[in-house]
């Protein structure tokens, strides 16, 4: 008999996982006391309430998990949850309050060195760094709720904020209020799906040297200057919403540097620039919705080998804009709203080239102050002069195929 | 006075170039709203003729009037009615029968396919033109005896205020773009009742792009509340100063 409840023991002990329940009423009330009785698998279950318990090192393979979101409080000093291991689990908690540090990354949640981490449904309340991950693998954000309230760019860190890191998946997050709503440095073979990314100091999304990753129906709306991307390769952007980033340097996406991408479904709406590229080279813009925008695009003169086509372009003030004469990127095929041509033959694509790049948004891009004159009876005037005898706008950049009826995307 | 102004709202409401005028904005809107299916695009193309037809309809017909009506104001002049009710009934019937012309003329279409704050604005705007233009027509034909010089004047101050205003804009701003003239800008800019009306439909409809750098240095001013006050009273300016410019001629005018 006694041999055999030591067996049960043992079996208990190893091979089944506990579950520790943490909370007032228990017989445990620390979440430090939790981990560190926990062993590889098990779940340290956390009642409701409010715990202040400074910085909480998740170092062993486990799940944390709070019932009925308790709150994790960094009291404005601390790191709240740092994950030191492999295979943990953090779900369900509220966050808040984290440290703040001009020296160090505080954030509210940390990843360090390691793999197979799952943040789930968690909401992150006022803390510097929301959710961060250095040197992940594998990792799963998901769900999670970040809001952050300080004004000052300097003052705020990034919501998600990844460095380093390979193969994570970023889904269903809500990021608002901080620096930057997702940033990432040197994070590849990732997937960011489903994330709405919204009224951020500064960017939206913000990458860097982050090659092979997949940005998938993410909405980026309002932030102080929408989305800026840099110095990577092989970026695929679908499905995705860029709505509302207003300001002379907000962009609905800036591409610097950027090359061998895809940008195919994505809308955009009500943004001073859609799109602006520099040095952007093999980049496929295809089926994407142009709306409402100031400029849909800005294509600067050092871009090349780039391929726009088939997109709608309805209701910009400006289609398309650049700032010199060397024109190294193809039109083909796209819906302007402003073009005023025909179809004789019945194929559905104008039969005279569309020139999307007006007289008035060249001299505008020389002379920014003449937007005062935008739409006056002089400027249409001239607009109707240049297209009769071009001599301002790039006779080389045009749509060759222009069609007739927008797509149906 | 009252009675005069309807008196003559009634002959110019009956006049045949009113009812045509009515008629063409009324066809050219409805034309332009079927032709669009995008409400925005159509009143960007309406505002194009509002602000070209609005002014120049308003400045000949108001100056053609006035000649024409010499004689009838020579006749009320020996009455024992003061000459300042005189014009001036003159000045609100013209303006009052040109308003409701250009009301029923667009405002209906408007109405109809794009309701809403940008269809109001443009409502308000055109009737501002028609009284700032009238005003400025009887200013011309008072100081002018000649019928023809009288409406060369009239298509004069048409062509500056539609045409050549910008283009000297145009140029101050190509002479002077190493400047910070955005502020300068503005206020010059501001002087034409035109290009207030243009840049009041412009906040509306290219909100995006006018958040640029420079259009927001514009929004700022024009879109704030002091920036209405100051623009609806320079509207309102125009309208005043020439009126009463025209009124101390026609008062001391040997008819």
């Amino acid at each position: 008999m006694r041999c055999l409840l030591l067996i049960c023991l043992l079996m208990v002990g190893t091979a089944h996982a506990h579950t520790i329940r943490v909370g007032k009423g228990q017989r445990i009330t620390s979440i430090h006391r939790a981990i560190s009785m926990a062993v590889k698998g098990d779940t340290v279950l956390v009642d409701k309430g409010t715990y202040k318990e400074g910085n909480i090192i998740v170092d062993k393979p486990i799940v944390l998990k709070g019932l009925n979101q308790p709150i994790l409080d960094g009291e404005g000093k601390h790191e709240i949850i740092s994950v030191k291991s492999p295979y943990v689990v953090i779900e369900g908690f509220l966050v808040k309050h984290s440290g703040y540090s001009s020296v160090t990354d505080i954030a509210g949640i940390k990843i360090y060195n390691t793999h197979h981490v799952t943040v789930i449904n968690n909401t992150l309340d006022n803390n510097f760094f929301g959710i961060y991950a250095q040197g992940a693998k594998h990792c799963t954000i998901t769900d999670n709720h970040l809001t952050a309230y300080s004004r000052a760019t300097e003052l705020s860190g990034n919501g998600i904020h990844c460095w380093k890191s390979d193969s994570m998946t970023i889904s269903g997050n809500r990021v608002s209020g901080h620096r930057d709503g997702i940033y990432f440095e040197f994070v590849t073979h990732s997937l960011i799906e489903k994330n709405i990314s919204a009224s951020n100091n500064r960017y939206g999304l913000h990458f860097m040297f982050s090659h092979n990753n997949t940005y998938k129906s993410n909405t980026f709306r309002k932030n102080g200057a929408g989305v800026a991307v840099m110095f990577t390769r092989n970026v695929t952007m679908l499905d995705n919403l860029f709505e509302e980033n207003w300001g002379d340097a907000a962009y609905g996406i800036l591409l610097k540097e950027i090359s061998d991408s895809r940008i195919e479904h994505n809308r955009f709406v009500n943004n001073t620039t859609a799109i602006y590229m520099e040095g952007a080279s093999r980049i496929n813009v295809s089926r994407n919705a142009f709306t409402g925008n100031g400029w849909a695009l800005k294509i600067q003169a050092s871009c090349m080998d780039n391929h726009v086509s088939n997109n709608n372009f309805t209701g910009n003030t400006f289609d398309v804009a650049t700032n010199g004469s060397l024109v190294l990127n193809v039109f083909n095929g796209n819906y302007w709203d402003k073009y005023e041509g025909y179809d004789l033959n019945r194929d559905r694509k104008g039969d005279v080239p569309y020139h999307p790049v007006s007289m008035y948004a060249m001299i505008i891009e020389r002379y920014p102050p003449s937007m005062l004159l935008f739409r006056s009876f002089m400027v249409t005037l001239l607009e109707k002069a240049e297209r009769v005898i071009p001599s301002l706008t790039p006779e080389a950049l045009k749509d060759d195929a222009p069609l007739m009826k927008p797509i149906v995307l | 006075m009252k009675k005069m102004t309807r008196y003559v709202m009634a002959d110019i409401l009956r006049n045949r170039i009113v009812i045509a005028y009515m008629l063409f904005l009324m066809v050219i809107s409805f034309s332009i709203f079927s032709l669009e299916d995008n409400t925005s695009k159509g009143l960007l193309s309406l505002l194009n003729i509002v602000l070209l037809i609005v002014p120049l309809v308003s400045l000949i017909f108001s100056t053609i009037y006035v000649y024409n009506s010499a004689e009838f104001i020579e006749l009320l002049v020996s009455q024992p009615v003061k000459r300042k009710v005189i014009w001036t009934s003159l000045f609100c019937g013209l303006a009052v029968a040109l308003c409701l012309a250009f009301i029923v003329g667009v405002g209906i279409p408007v109405l109809i396919y794009a309701p809403g704050v940008t269809g109001w604005i443009m409502m308000a705007c055109g009737c501002l033109l028609s009284a700032v233009f009238v005003s400025l027509a009887l200013w011309g034909a008072v100081k002018i005896r000649d019928k023809a010089k009288g409406i060369g004047l009239a298509i004069m101050i048409w062509l500056l205020f539609t045409l050549l205003f910008d283009g000297l804009i145009l140029w101050l701003l190509f002479q002077f773009a190493d400047y910070p003239i955005e502020n300068g800008m503005v206020a010059v800019i501001s002087l034409n009742p035109v290009d207030l009306c243009r840049i009041f439909m412009l906040l509306f409809l290219d909100m995006s792009a006018l958040m640029g750098y420079t259009g927001a240095v514009f929004k700022q001013f024009f879109g704030s509340v002091l920036g209405m006050i100051v623009s609806c009273m320079i509207m309102v300016l125009w309208v005043i100063i020439p009126f009463l410019l025209s009124l101390r001629i026609f008062n001391r005018k040997d008819l």
